[in-house]
């Protein structure tokens, strides 16, 4: 009998140290009874992406408060999908202006999270789109 | 799984495919029956890797000595893989696995594949699923495999089932001397760090530490644990060459179980603990499944918390009914 368990990594892409909401979520995640990989501030979209493959996570949360969202997030995308590993789920968060939201999301991140949402709400819509892929080894 | 399959899965783990070793990995966890048929399979052809154990209280630098380690291992070309435990919590289920923040330096190195597991449970200071994952590593062709086991206490010793050489990482400040002498995860260390050797104290810990193991008695195969002492990271470039010489111990250490024909004990107890943990998972966790699904089980809790029956009466009826022993 398998007992699958939601796999979240939780990154900070970019030059910004403003990690408390990335914190935040690591630790509602945990108390949603997901397994959180939290790798702290200042990664590269390459060493996100390496850890996110290395880890099998289903979804990957960036957030970004410093402003580089429309160019660090879908650079996440892209290399996803050069590794062979689009079924990973991206999506987003931090100061991120409305009308960005429609390149992001072009870019290939499913959803975009701002300050003041519902913990509940973004619990939510992992719960209706992130499945844990049962891809044949 | 059929034959076929099982030799492509196995071709694909030898040639380092790492999205298909990180999924069996999280198959192996979340206990998907196929995932023990590729361990069944690939079982013959492990053996290879040497496994490094590092254990201590939380915060005593385990992921960063692991972090300088794989520098240091990979500075003489040794491929380096890491499984990283964190607890999982007892109320949600969850975890929040956070080793890998000290563990930056290697993105972009494909010598290097790190995980990271929750203990989902168990309270040996590892996860269920790490005897196995260190088979997939090894057969992934990584030469060295180092193990990190959750922020342990004093009693935490599964780590000592799994790897050739034990790390027990010290800090300066968390006790007096007595602490030095006591049972459990003192007595597993084959190398001692004392980390933050800098921070007032790590003398006395030195000293401490000496004392205790003058006192002790036997030793296997001559080995006497030594001491090694790292300082701070403030001061990368020592810090490296600190860890550099932990690795030469660390080298010492295999070289010392090869000679003594040490290794092959080692491997003697690994195998032991390996077969017992089977057998229960193999017979005792489909009767629990079994109990569980017609909810015979909670009716037993019931009768037992109610103090009508005691839980042995119950195991024996159990045992009546399942094993003809």
């Amino acid at each position: 009998m398998s007992d699958r368990k939601l796999r979240i990594m939780v990154a900070k892409p970019g030059l910004d140290g403003h990690d408390r909401g990335a914190r935040i979520l690591a630790r509602y995640f945990r108390d949603c009874g997901y397994e959180v990989i939290y790798t702290g501030c200042h990664q590269t979209p390459e060493q996100i992406v390496e850890a996110a493959i290395q880890e099998d996570v289903d979804l990957i949360g960036l957030s970004c408060l410093s402003g580089a969202h429309k160019e660090l997030f879908p650079k996440v995308v892209k290399l996803l999908r050069e590794k062979g590993a689009e079924d990973i789920v991206v999506i987003g968060g931090g100061i991120i202006p409305k009308q960005d939201f429609q390149y992001l999301y072009d870019q290939g991140i499913k959803e975009v999270f701002t300050p003041g949402t519902p913990l509940e709400e973004i619990k939510e819509w992992i719960d209706k789109n992130v499945k844990v892929e049962d891809r044949i080894l | 799984m059929e034959q076929e399959r099982l030799e492509q899965v196995f071709e694909r783990i030898k040639n380092g495919d790492v999205r298909l070793v990180s999924r069996l990995i999280r198959n192996l966890e979340d206990k998907v029956p196929e995932a023990k048929e590729v361990i069944k399979y690939i079982y013959p052809y492990t053996g290879n890797a040497k496994v490094v154990g590092i254990t201590g209280a939380p915060g005593a630098g385990k992921s960063t000595i692991t972090d300088f380690l794989i520098s240091s291992f990979r500075a003489q070309d040794k491929t380096v893989g890491v499984l990283a435990v964190d607890p999982t919590s007892p109320f949600t289920g969850g975890a929040l696995l956070g080793d890998r923040v000290r563990m930056q330096n290697h993105a972009g190195d494909s010598g290097v594949f790190i995980r990271s597991l929750a203990t989902r449970g168990a309270l040996g200071g590892l996860s269920a699923a790490v005897e196995d994952a260190i088979h997939v590593l090894d057969v992934m062709g990584k030469d060295i495999i180092i193990v990190e086991t959750v922020g342990t206490g004093q009693s935490e010793v599964d780590i000592m089932n799994n790897a050739h050489t034990i790390l027990v990482v010290l800090t300066p400040g968390m006790g007096d001397d007595v602490q030095t002498i006591k049972a459990g995860i003192m007595e597993i260390a084959d190398i001692f760090v004392i980390n933050k050797g800098d921070q007032p104290g790590a003398r006395k810990l030195y000293m401490d530490l000496m004392r205790a193991l003058d006192m002790m008695q036997d030793l296997p195969g001559g080995w006497k644990p030594p001491i090694v002492k790292l300082e701070s990271i403030a001061k990368p470039a020592e810090y490296a060459n600190q860890v550099d010489s932990l690795k030469e111990k660390i080298e010492e250490h295999f070289r010392f179980l090869k000679d003594q024909k040490m290794w092959e004990l080692r491997e003697m107890r690994k195998a032991r603990v390996q077969l017992i943990n089977a057998i229960e998972s193999q017979v005792l966790s489909p009767i629990l499944e079994l109990l569980q699904k017609d909810g015979e089980f909670d009716n037993m809790v019931q009768k037992i918390a109610e103090k009508e029956i005691s839980p042995h009466e119950f195991a024996e009826q159990i045992r009546g009914k399942y094993l003809k022993i």
